[in-house]
């Protein structure tokens, strides 16, 4: 830019003729200068990319479910939960892999209900797939997790499990949904700022119910909050024909300010709602929710995804696809960042310090390295509007306030 | 003769007492502009242009006002005095933010949901091309000698160069993440972008396409993350710089020579855009949050004023 403003500056005194000659050949020397300068650049690891021509090969991996009791026959049966989500952050990265000359790819494998899970996953291993998208139930997680002896990173899509996050973790597993401990905390801190002290815990008998039910307790205590009573339901009657009559006699405890139900397969928390003896609001699996997603989400340029994954599916965005997607655009960001394809350089940089996601949830996320876990507010969702996002302002945190949702640190157990 | 020279001086004095300066802000909310006389501190009037206004811009003789109504799939143009939409252009769908050339023929406007932009040529209203960019672009700037136009795309994190001769994309910079507003300093040879994500300011060389610094906020008392940089402009003699926080709901000002951060003035909640008087003595900032616009003294460097606006102001424009 200097060179341009002397030229100018010369073409303005006399002898214009012979500096017009003399500009010209200076205009081509700058232009050699510049094609030289843009050459230099390119090959340099400058911010201007050159193009590698990289390959980032990413598996996913899932398997057949079984179709699980509903409330209602009318609810939309979703088959292809994550898939879409992946796919979607794999167009968002080849997107960007037409600047870096990076392409990726994604192969599906999607095990029959009866099929092996463990064979297909050594296979992917002997393919030499080194980033696995994982959307399969914490068990068949912590199966093959034991079989990969860090040869891959795997990007679980689908557990909420605590023990997976803490006493039991495994390395090389990032987790992108929130633990139950991260949604329990999430309503407590809602509850607390409502002054809702008081609880009623109804568990459902399934052994999620449970494991929610614990992180709901856990949750509790943290808050110094109060359960006042604790109920199973048994689903000993048609609750269907006869929720109207029994949920008011399931529900006479001593008074309490709101009822945290833990359903996690919708069976019955919907009957709660208006029909409780006393008149309280109803949180937890159902009425007031937490959750990594919802179809109302809006804020933060959600508005864009979820229209771009409209578009693609369909369909409406469901947590395990926000979770594919994240676990496909961190693939992404880190790749592009590192120039890197291989499982230790991506996971050395997403566990690092400057790894920071943009989520549609107004804050950076990132993932704690003691235990994979993404870092991220959680909606707090009615079924048709969002009432809050914690972490809430006030709950402080010395490190990031993220952190006061779930398991910090100093709780971890990792071995 | 006589007569004439006391009837423009009166003119001059009218114009300079009665109020220096108007302000538009586009009003996301209230789908809106609301139309201010900032010195006096009076909200003048709000004007109802079309669903969810967001960018906007003055055309080069003032005269016209720009703006992108997103929920509409439009660009409309306002005549600046009697506030009527005058003509509809094909911005694309969901526009956000755009930019003139420097002769006002040409606009360029960021498509996010289909991650590209659009030309419209301003003359005949007529949409001419669309160039292909990354993922969810937003900020856009034309540098002053209208050999460039910058598109940031927010996903992809990177600022494309497009060559505005034959609109093909000439160099790629990845920046930190989330690019949201960028900005050429007056001379021609710096992009300021800002990284929402990262809480930090990018100073970039026009000439090589490389970063040459990155400034990092950080504001005592303030969690890190709510530090979200936005709109950044830098002042005609490039001795200040300014980028509005977001949710810090802080101005930085920042010595464009030595990109050091000498002052975090605090202003309303949620603040945005920002936009200098015609000659930058003060400052304007659209914070979202509390429906307001703040006034900066540049001079000082103090917030002087706050004028309730209306719901959700969004981005703002100056007519002498």
């Amino acid at each position: 830019m200097l060179l341009v403003s002397n030229i100018e500056g010369v073409i303005a005194g006399n002898g214009f003729n012979i500096m017009l000659i003399r500009f010209k050949r200076m205009l081509s020397w700058l232009c050699f200068m510049r094609f030289f300068v843009l050459l230099v650049s390119f090959l340099g690891s400058g911010a201007v990319f050159s193009a590698p021509n990289q390959e980032i090969r990413v598996a996913y991996l899932t398997q057949e479910k079984k179709p699980l009791a509903a409330l209602s026959n009318l609810d939309e049966v979703v088959k292809d939960k994550g898939w879409q989500g992946a796919n979607l952050g794999l167009n968002d990265n080849n997107t960007t892999g037409q600047f870096t000359g990076q392409h990726y790819s994604l192969e599906k494998k999607l095990v029959a209900l009866e099929g092996d899970v463990k064979a297909t996953f050594l296979a992917l291993l002997k393919e030499n797939y080194q980033l696995i998208v994982v959307n399969l139930p914490a068990d068949k997680l912590a199966e093959i997790s034991a079989l990969n002896k860090q040869q891959a990173l795997l990007f679980d899509v689908a557990t909420h499990t605590d023990t997976l996050r803490n006493e039991n973790c495994m390395t090389s597993v990032l987790h992108l949904l929130p633990s139950r401990a991260m949604r329990a905390d999430a309503l407590a801190q809602y509850m607390r700022k409502k002054r809702w002290n008081k609880w009623f815990l109804v568990i459902g008998n399934t052994s999620e119910d449970k494991l929610y039910a614990q992180a709901i307790k856990r949750s509790a205590k943290k808050f110094a909050m109060k359960i006042v009573a604790e109920k199973t339901w048994l689903h000993s009657f048609d609750a269907r024909r006869t929720a109207q009559a029994d949920v008011p006699v399931f529900s006479q405890v001593d008074d309490y300010d709101v009822l945290v139900v833990a359903d996690e397969q919708g069976l019955f928390g919907e009957y709660l709602s208006y029909r409780s003896w006393l008149p309280r609001p109803v949180i937890g699996t159902q009425g007031l929710t937490a959750t990594a997603w919802h179809k109302t989400h809006e804020q933060w340029g959600a508005v864009q995804i979820q229209n771009r994954f409209k578009e693609l599916a369909g369909r409406k965005m469901r947590e395990e696809d926000y979770a594919a997607y994240l676990a496909l655009r961190s693939i992404g960001e880190a790749a592009t960042r590192t120039k890197e394809v291989n499982a230790d350089s991506i996971k050395s940089y997403l566990l690092s310090a400057q790894f920071k996601l943009q989520g549609y949830k107004g804050k950076p996320l990132s993932f704690r390295p003691w235990n994979g876990q993404l870092r991220q507010p959680v909606l707090l969702a009615a079924p048709t509007s969002i009432v809050a996002t914690p972490p809430l302002e006030g709950y402080l945190h010395p490190k990031n306030e993220l952190d006061t949702l779930g398991f910090d640190q100093p709780e971890v157990h990792c071995q | 003769m006589k007569l004439k020279d006391i009837l423009v001086a009166s003119l001059f004095c009218y114009s300079a007492i009665s109020s220096a300066e108007t302000v538009f802000v586009t009003l996301e909310k209230d789908n809106a502009i609301a139309v201010v006389d900032p010195v006096e501190g009076k909200l003048l009037k709000t004007v109802e242009v079309g669903q969810r206004p967001r960018g906007i811009a003055l055309s080069s003789d003032q005269q016209k006002l720009y703006i992108a109504t997103s929920d509409d799939d439009a660009v409309i143009v306002v005549d600046v005095n009697t506030l009527k939409v005058v003509a509809k252009l094909p911005s694309g769908e969901d526009p956000e933010t755009f930019a003139l050339n420097s002769d006002g023929t040409k606009m360029y406007v960021s498509n996010e949901d289909d991650n590209q932009v659009t030309v419209i040529n301003l003359i005949d209203h007529k949409a001419e091309k669309t160039v292909g960019v990354g993922v969810e672009p937003e900020g856009i700037a034309v540098s002053p000698n209208d050999e460039w136009i910058v598109s940031a795309s927010e996903t992809t994190n990177m600022v494309h160069w497009i060559d505005a001769k034959t609109l093909a994309i000439k160099a790629n910079t990845l920046v930190d993440p989330r690019p949201r507003a960028l900005s050429f300093t007056a001379d021609g040879k710096q992009l300021w972008v800002t990284s929402e994500m990262n809480s930090s300011t990018m100073v970039i060389d026009v000439a090589t396409k490389e970063i040459i610094k990155t400034i990092k906020f950080a504001i005592p008392a303030v969690g890190q993350e709510k530090v979200q940089p936005v709109g950044v402009v830098i002042d005609a003699l490039q001795n200040w710089a300014y980028v509005a926080l977001g949710p810090a709901n802080r101005v930085a000002v920042i010595n464009a020579k030595t990109y050091e951060v000498e002052k975090y003035l605090l202003v309303g909640a949620r603040v945005w855009n920002l936009a200098f008087s015609p000659t930058q003595e003060r400052l304007y900032t659209t914070n979202g949050v509390s429906h307001d616009i703040s006034l900066i003294d540049t001079k000082n460097h103090k917030v002087t004023k706050s004028i309730a606006v209306g719901r959700y102001p969004w981005g703002l424009v100056v007519k002498k």
